[in-house]
């Protein structure tokens, strides 16, 4: 017999192991995410997964499914409150959505629009965060690191290397790039590593393909995040 | 400088779960750890360089840039600043000819502010070189800046700055009198393990550490996991501001405490045990080794723990300075030499805990009432206390009374017995439970110390009449954004956002809709943080909101509107580089209205 869950009043079958974020995805439900990415291990920390699950807040990347789950997905409140916490990432960090490399192509850009996010909402931080483009082929812009951890896990799981690690405390936080001098150039990144591809935001580039697709073009122009993510997510 | 690194590494197996011990070291000798020894150390423990850079800067006492040879933290619980901290953190910077939170020019010494060190019955308190000092005035003051003038090692000071007294108040069930060597284990052993656990299961006894889990249930779940290896962890991270109580257990009790590890280890199959200490604590280290070694000795611990085919080993691990590892799953990434960043459940750590093995964690006061239970038995301790609440409680009691102390009390008793008992008058509230619980008002004296009613994990702060509620709001609220580990957004960038909007309001910017705003947030943190922390962080802002709304909107101003942004604060810079100083240099926020 299968087992199933029920998202937003949708039987959902499920195999055991799996997360909910794993059984919706396969089910065509999409669950707003960031710091998820079905090719690594999850991580759970920018927390836009959030579901009710019979009443608690629970993170669906992480969180394995049981048998008769009553989950709470597209409501108005969490919806509401997905918008604060996407807000939260947009003062925490400096993001030039406009004049971004990314624009069109941001996962955190393409949330934004999806949760119809008009503003920011909360005071900017004005963090001061730095530009390294000491690599010939990359550059890391720190001031559109969410601390996803995805580049971190990309590095350690399909590259076999270790090129980054998301160091500090709190409000602190700081990608961390391994190399004796901190900068990108001297680690052993390589410009088709899983972790040069895989950031959500603009803050890992490759150089010289910046403004290639015109305004109107772009991935998120064209589809919502969540049409791509599910399209994008079932083909793997 | 490699061979003293190599040595080090030498002594701990070259094992990266000991890298805190090891950065601890360096950190002593040479006042801080340099890109250099990291090279080492990342070469001789097979670990990445930013790895240990992750571990480095998540912890508050150890540093990647040198700090003064006498390195000098002052404790800012806000127990300390009501004891007039804050006048004395600035004589001794003037005296020190030093600015608060830098280095002296010298390096001789440094002087900067930490969380709370757990000393709230006789501060105002801090550190040297991570050793306490106490009850500092004046006079305190001017001895130690002539000591560190001079030059004189710390060994050589007198001893009596370092003086930490228990301050026993009243004793109950546990603290009455310490249980005699050996007799809980060897209760146990007569009357069986399985047996014990009943009796531990009769007693109802539950965590003492803040959440109040059921132990017994806790230890079965853990004996039930499919492993060849279990640990024992036993949590003595005190972190939350305002509890001293497990400080006391580990100065006087020690024996006891060991013993409710041991027995757990017995019952659960454990081989392994761990008391992770935290940082602040360092004074106790050297005695604790001693209260162990003696325990080896008369076959208490080691192989074959009297004769009974049992082997338990106990190891200290210290803290380096982060509230957050006090939470189970982040202690334990401690132990394995990692930043304390809680993990994600399930699995719980008696499924997956330290090495991904099955683990207990309790606290210090946990496995001190577990050994009482194994000699008197589950019935004698559910008689104390209520329903669901079995046996005592320990408290550390600080704030506005006469007698700031440890104090037990039977679950059930009232707080307004308590604050008889304490010597507290004009009583304007007490914070149960420390910044992540709970502030009462006096109008709620008769409520209960109970987990059905004010659970606490020791912490009881008691302010009278002439004190401020939004200064210890503000000084809780500044706590956690301090120490949100900053995994999850919710409570990373929650919690500072916290601490300005509150400031904002307390600082007289705040207008009509601020304190809507605020609330919004503090909903936010709380609901979608990741652990205890960030869901706890909103409480003293939520307890007080809710009781005196009025003092939050006093603080309005008239106006519809004022941005967090000060726009006159901003042109600072601009004065400078225009060399201009003149009214016109200076812009109004908003227009009058
Ligand atoms: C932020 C945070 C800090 C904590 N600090 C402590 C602590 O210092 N000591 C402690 O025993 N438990 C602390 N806890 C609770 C532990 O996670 C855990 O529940 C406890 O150690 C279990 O032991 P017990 O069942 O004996 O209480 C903390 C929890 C959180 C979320
Ligand atoms: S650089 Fe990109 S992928 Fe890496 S942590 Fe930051 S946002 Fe995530
Ligand atoms: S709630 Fe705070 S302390 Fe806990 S994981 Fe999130 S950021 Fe870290
Ligand atoms: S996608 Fe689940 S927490 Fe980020």
């Amino acid at each position: 017999m299968n087992k199933t869950i029920s998202i937003d009043g949708k039987t959902i079958p499920f195999k055991t192991g799996q997360t909910i974020i794993e059984a919706a995805t396969a089910a065509g439900v999409y669950i707003p995410h960031l710091c998820h990415n079905p090719d690594y291990k999850p991580h759970g920390s920018c927390k836009l997964c959030t579901v009710k699950i019979n009443g608690r807040n629970c993170s669906a990347c992480t969180f394995p499914a049981t048998e008769g789950q009553e989950i709470l997905n597209k409501t108005p409140e969490l919806e509401n409150d997905r918008r604060k916490i996407t807000q939260m990432l947009f003062v925490e960090g400096n993001h030039f959505c406009p004049s971004c490399e990314q624009s069109g192509n941001c996962q955190l850009q393409g949330l934004g629009y999806y949760l119809s996010m008009k503003d920011n909402h909360f005071p900017h931080f004005f963090a001061n965060r730095e530009l390294d483009a000491s690599h010939p082929e990359l550059l890391i812009d720190h001031n559109r690191c969410i601390f996803c951890n995805l580049c971190v896990r990309a590095s350690q799981q399909s590259d076999g290397k270790n090129v980054f690690v998301i160091s500090g405390r709190g409000i602190n936080k700081r990608l961390t790039v391994n190399s004796t001098t901190g900068k990108l150039k001297d680690s052993n990144i390589s410009v088709d590593d899983c972790a040069a591809q895989i950031c959500p935001t603009g803050a890992i580039l490759k150089k010289r393909t910046a403004y290639a697709v015109p305004i109107g073009q772009r991935l998120y122009d064209t589809k919502k995040i969540d049409e791509i993510a599910l399209e994008q997510e079932n083909k793997e | 400088m490699k061979k003293f690194i190599q040595e080090l590494c030498e002594k701990n197996n070259f094992q990266s779960v000991h890298l805190l011990t090891i950065l601890r070291k360096i950190q002593t000798k040479y006042f801080f750890i340099s890109k250099e020894d990291i090279e080492i150390l990342s070469n001789l423990l097979k670990i990445e360089s930013t790895q240990i850079i992750s571990v480095v800067e998540f912890y508050s006492f150890f540093h990647l840039k040198p700090r003064g040879h006498y390195d000098i933290f002052l404790s800012d619980s806000i127990t300390d600043q009501m004891l007039g901290q804050q006048s004395l953190a600035n004589y001794f910077a003037k005296k020190l000819k030093l600015q608060l939170g830098q280095v002296r020019d010298d390096g001789l010494v440094s002087l900067a502010y930490t969380s709370c060190t757990g000393m709230c019955d006789q501060g105002p308190a801090g550190l040297i070189n991570g050793y306490p000092i106490t009850q500092l005035n004046k006079a305190r003051i001017n001895t130690i800046v002539n000591l560190i003038e001079t030059q004189t090692a710390i060994q050589d000071w007198p001893r009596s700055i370092f003086t930490v007294n228990d301050n026993i108040y009243k004793t109950d069930l546990l603290l009455h009198q310490e249980i005699t060597q050996g007799e809980a284990l060897k209760a146990t052993f007569n009357r069986g393990l399985i047996a014990t656990l009943d009796e531990l299961k009769q007693s109802g006894l539950r965590g003492r550490g803040g959440a109040g889990f059921n132990t017994a249930m806790k230890w079965q779940f853990c004996s039930e996991e499919q492993s060849s290896e279990r640990y024992v962890v036993c949590n003595a991270d005190e972190g939350e501001p305002g509890t001293f109580k497990d400080r006391v257990l580990l100065n006087k009790y020690a024996n006891q405490v060991f013993e409710g590890m041991t027995l757990c280890a017995a019952i659960i199959g454990a081989e392994q045990g761990f008391l992770y200490l935290r940082a602040e604590y360092l004074h106790l280290y050297s005695s604790l080794k001693v209260v162990l070694a003696d325990r080896y000795e008369k076959n208490l611990l080691g192989n074959n723990i009297l004769q009974k085919n049992i082997n338990f080993n106990i190891e200290i691990r210290l803290g380096a300075g982060a509230y957050i590892c006090g939470e189970e799953s982040a202690l334990i990434e401690s132990l394995e030499g990692k930043p304390g960043i809680p993990r994600n459940r399930p699995p719980y750590p008696v499924v997956e805990g330290y090495l991904n093995k099955p683990t207990v964690v309790n606290n210090v006061e946990t496995f001190l009432a577990a050994a009482k239970i194994a000699i008197i038995g589950g019935q004698a301790f559910a008689k104390i206390g209520i329903k669901k609440s079995t046996g005592t409680k320990l408290l550390s009691i600080s704030g506005d009374c006469e007698r700031a102390g440890i104090y037990e009390y039977p679950f059930g008793t009232t707080i307004r017995q308590i604050l008889d008992d304490c010597g507290a008058k004009n009583v304007l509230g007490v914070q149960v439970g420390g910044p992540s619980g709970t502030f009462i008002s006096n109008q709620e004296f008769d409520r209960r110390l109970a987990f059905e009613d004010l659970a606490t994990g020791g912490s009881f702060i008691i302010f009278n009449q002439q004190r401020h509620i939004l200064d210890l709001v503000k000084n809780f609220t500044h706590f956690f954004a301090h120490e949100s580990c900053g995994f999850c957004t919710p409570c990373r960038v929650g919690t500072s956002l916290l601490k300005k909007q509150l400031d904002k309001i307390v600082d007289g910017h705040g207008s009509a809709g601020d304190v809507v705003a605020l609330e919004e947030l503090c909903q936010l943190v709380k609901n979608y943080s990741h652990c205890g922390l960030g869901q706890t962080a909103a409480n003293p802002i939520l307890s007080t909101l809710q009781r005196y709304p009025e003092i939050y909107q006093s603080k309005l101003k008239a106006i519809s509107y004022e941005p967090g942004f000060d726009l006159n604060a901003s042109l600072a810079t601009a004065r400078q580089l225009a060399n201009r100083d003149d009214s016109g240099a200076y812009l109004a926020q908003v227009e009058d209205e």
